[in-house]
């Protein structure tokens, strides 16, 4: 298998989940079943699922305290340590992971190997490279602002912070197409963002050789369902415009747990409300649990305080060791003839000795 | 044994993996120079390890049990439910390639199954296949396939190429540690009988002797007995050492590599002179031939060993009555010491919190395991002005530093080691940020892979660090690598011979051995080596 199938066949995956909602609603008109049965199956399986991923991962236990050090360790007060990146207590572990999550610190580190070995000479250097971390925070940080947006269509009344972050995202007032008016709303930042992140963090996968050698399908499919999911927004939003106001309807009685379906909705919105159904169902069994799973990583959510503090391992069971009794009784003659002090002395059996050598 | 190729002739790497041809697609060959020997009968027999027989990774056959898959099945569903860091890490890898570049083995070998995310998908790859949905249903297409006995081959070879240096792990953006995923799979091939003997034999020889070498009680003193022959005719002072003596204050633990051969031997007649020296002002030690070992190949083999070969060291304690333990220079010792031995073995409540008896320093640092690194001790003494020093006779030597992985990424000590170095010699001169402290790059033969056989694999391995190393060579002038690791002073010295070999290697309790100024030596003519001091090259040697 290589790159080329997995892009086919992710590819041809996400086609195949635009066309159902397409065929499903504009040919049969099978509304409940796209607008209803299926976000709501999809909402259970993401709550559900994450919830049993993350209770499963729970189970297992953390024997052994073993964070990944990136900096001075707590020693004397005339040694300058580093609390956060090797952090000595909750506080640091705290600090940590909040910049681990919320700023991708680790990705942050990033560097590219530059491998020259030409004209005699080898070179090797490790330069400035922050695309990735640069991409991946863009992508993260636009999607929570776009989901953030969307509750003006499941709230009402639209709360205050959805007001802030529209007039934030869209301080641009630009329209989408090149004059103004007609009705065309003005472009989002965190719309603009996001897609060029995904398409980004696709093409890198094509591009860097080694990036493309290790990405399996299961790395281009969530990268093409939320290109989709973006796209179909961004269709809905800018050029098919759907009816707002029956999309919204819809909206909040899901949410208020008493669907209706209205009618004149286009298409193109179940196509996006199936995408994104599809997205979070596939959720729990995917890569994309790294978001919980970035909460429990051992290596970065305990302090490096083994030292000072006892760290008890649940599992821990006897072991069978070499002790010095056993130790002593193999080398008691040596130890003795040179000098090594001893707990038992040699039990004098020396005269029968001296008639074996006969 | 492999001819190791040229160095011009290694360094033509490239780091571009095939564009066509996926990774499930291509089997490797265990090529001798990379590959090390298997592990032998008597070393699995001695300390009870699964299916002991002999065996040759070039072999076609490895003479594996009958139910092997079914053991290796049992093994990983166990360590599932053991490791909550094990089952993460087989899940929320996302394979962004961070990574990629960051493995020494990847950087020396282009080999691209030697990016750590490929490694650790060697084994992902098994786990989905056993133990997720989608890759039950969708095999290849969810990147999961079956255990083959070519599979376990494959994952043989890589995870017995990975050094466990953690460095892939600082960068990963949800600290997935290749070194926690080698360890699991390490433990795996053990279930089977799949050991190198460079592990396996130190395994053994350790669990028997209190050592990895083997070294008997009587040979372990007739070694410090040699160095403190070595040690008069340099300094003119006898500094006999005390061996296994119940009733002293502290208990002194080292990696066995500083008594066996050099330039490791250097660092331990340092500890010699150090302790030495503390004597009249109160120091009370003793060092041991039971617990003769401070690091250890257990850890390399699976937990369980490390905690078998580990308990040695809180047993001598108790049974010699010592209040504390010190430990020397060495690498994966400490991380084992940090991260694992409290747990392991502890509590260690008939210790108490170490004090140091010279400056009453209390290392609170060290309050439940006891143990205090040598560094720290000497550091805390030298800011203390209790070392009369004259860095002086060290100015022969342009010196850096090289963070050893498990130090660095597993403990983080990091500033004690610079703050010794530069007040036992004049010039010292760092390497570039990228390669140095928690970005250290590994000696490339960690983990239990300084066997002999692999040589063009470990030089591989080491190339970043070589090659920075030669970066200060050329622009400083630096001749002396100095470390606090009984496995770099083993193998660093072969690497720089093969990539630079103007610049030696020594520990840094060597320094300060030949920094220390004692009262009523001879003049001292030569350092611990019996090389010239500066400025002595025309005295006699007497």
């Amino acid at each position: 298998m290589n790159f080329i199938i997995s892009i086919l066949f992710s590819g041809f995956a996400v086609s195949t989940l635009i066309l159902i909602p397409w065929v499903g609603v504009g040919a049969f008109d099978l509304r409940v079943l796209f607008g209803v049965i299926v976000p709501y199956a999809a909402m259970a399986t993401f709550f559900i699922g994450i919830i049993v991923r993350v209770i499963d991962w729970g189970k297992s236990p953390v024997p052994f305290r073993i964070p990944t050090t990136a900096g001075q360790e707590w020693s004397f007060p005339w040694i300058k340590s580093n609390p956060i990146d090797n952090p000595r207590g909750t506080g640091g572990v705290i600090v940590r992971m909040i910049l681990e999550v919320l700023l991708f610190r680790s990705l942050f580190r990033n560097t590219r190997l530059e491998y020259r070995n030409a004209d005699g000479g080898l070179k090797v250097d490790y330069e400035w490279e922050k695309w990735l971390w640069l991409a991946a925070l863009a992508f993260h940080w636009s999607f929570l602002v776009i989901f953030l947006r969307h509750f003006r269509f499941f709230m009402e009344p639209i709360p205050s912070f959805v007001h802030l972050l529209d007039s934030l995202d869209g301080f641009l007032q630009m329209g989408v197409l090149p004059f103004n008016g007609l009705g065309v709303p003005c472009v989002y930042i965190s719309d603009l963002l996001m897609l060029a992140a995904v398409t980004y963090l696709f093409f890198r996968r094509l591009y860097i050789p080694q990036v493309r050698y290790i990405s399996l399908p299961a790395d281009y499919f969530p990268l093409f369902l939320i290109l989709a999911l973006g796209l179909t927004g961004v269709l809905m939003r800018y050029f098919l415009r759907v009816d707002i106001t029956a999309v919204k309807e819809l909206a909040i009685g899901l949410f208020k747990f008493s669907p209706t379906v209205p009618e004149g909705i286009g298409v193109i919105f179940y196509i996006h409300l199936f995408i994104l159904s599809v997205l979070i169902a596939y959720f729990p069994f995917s890569k994309l649990m790294h978001f919980a799973g970035v909460f429990l990583s051992p290596t970065r959510n305990l302090s490096n305080n083994n030292r000072f503090v006892r760290h008890v391992n649940p599992w821990d069971y006897p072991v069978q060791t070499h002790t010095y009794d056993e130790y002593e009784d193999e080398f008691r003659e040596r130890m003795i003839e040179i000098g090594l002090p001893v707990e038992k002395q040699i039990e004098p059996k020396e005269e029968p000795k001296e008639e074996e050598k006969e | 044994m492999a001819d190791t190729p040229k160095p011009d002739e290694l360094a033509k790497i490239d780091h571009t993996p095939p564009v066509f041809r996926g990774w499930m697609d291509t089997q490797p060959e265990i090529r001798p120079g990379i590959a090390c020997y298997g592990s032998k009968s008597k070393d699995l027999k001695y300390v009870d390890m699964p299916n002991p027989r002999d065996w040759s990774p070039f072999d076609d056959d490895w003479k594996l049990p009958e139910n092997w898959e079914e053991t290796i099945h049992e093994g990983f569903k166990d360590r599932l439910g053991r490791f909550r860091s094990f089952k993460l890490f087989m899940d929320i890898c996302v394979r962004c390639g961070a990574c990629a570049d960051k493995c020494h083995f990847f950087i020396g070998s282009g080999d691209p199954k030697n990016m750590p995310v490929m490694r650790a998908e060697l084994l992902r790859s098994i786990y989905r296949k056993k133990f997720t949905v989608g890759g039950k249903l969708l095999g290849r297409l969810a990147g999961a396939r079956e255990l083959t006995e070519d599979a376990l081959k494959e994952l043989w070879y890589y995870l017995y190429q990975c050094t466990e240096c953690r460095r892939c792990s600082l960068f990963c953006p949800y600290g997935i540690d290749m070194a926690e995923i080698t360890i699991m799979g390490r433990e795996l091939t053990n279930l089977v009988g799949l050991n190198i003997d460079w592990i396996a034999a130190p395994v053994a020889n350790c669990y028997r002797t209190g050592n990895h070498l083997g070294i008997q009680p009587h040979a372990y003193k007739d070694m410090l007995d040699f160095f403190t022959d070595e040690i008069e005719d340099i300094t003119g002072l006898r500094m006999e050492q005390d061996l296994n003596r119940k009733g002293a204050e502290i208990l002194f633990i080292t990696p066995s590599g500083d008594v066996f051969a050099d330039p490791g031997t250097f660092t331990c007649m340092g500890y010699m002179m150090l302790f030495h020296y503390l004597k009249s002002l109160g120091l009370d030690i003793t060092w041991s031939t039971y617990a003769s070992e401070g690091g250890n190949f257990g850890y390399f083999t699976s937990h369980e060993m490390a905690k078998r070969l580990n308990a040695k060291m809180y047993a001598e304690a108790k049974r010699l009555g010592v209040k504390w333990i010190l430990g020397g220079e060495c690498g994966h010792m400490w991380r084992v010491l940090n991260q694992y031995m409290d747990t392991f073995n502890g509590p260690a409540d008939f210790l108490e919190e170490p004090v140091s008896p010279i400056t009453g320093t209390r290392f609170e640092n060290a309050k439940t395991t006891k143990m205090t690194h040598i560094i720290e001790f000497t550091a805390d003494l030298i800011k203390n002005n209790k070392l009369k020093l004259d860095p002086s006779r060290n100015d022969n030597l342009k010196v850096t530093f090289h963070d050893s992985c498990n130090p660095a990424r597993g403990m983080g000590i990091l500033e004690e080691p610079r703050y010794v170095i530069k007040n036992v010699c004049n010039n010292f001169y760092e390497m570039p940020p990228s390669t140095i402290r928690e970005q250290t790059f590994c000696c490339g033969s960690g983990a239990g892979l300084n066997a002999g056989e692999n040589m063009e694999l470990r030089m591989r391995g080491g190339l970043p660090r070589a090659n920075a190393v030669k970066f200060v060579h050329e622009k400083h002038d630096v001749n002396m690598l100095a470390c606090i690791c009984a496995i770099d002073r083993a193998v660093l010295p072969n690497l720089m011979e093969y990539w630079v070999p103007e610049v030696d290697v020594t520990g840094v309790h060597e320094m300060v051995a030949n920094a220390l100024v004692f009262e009523g030596e001879k003049k001292r003519t030569t350092d611990l080596r019996g090389e010239p001091l500066p400025g002595m090259e025309d005295e006699e040697d007497v």
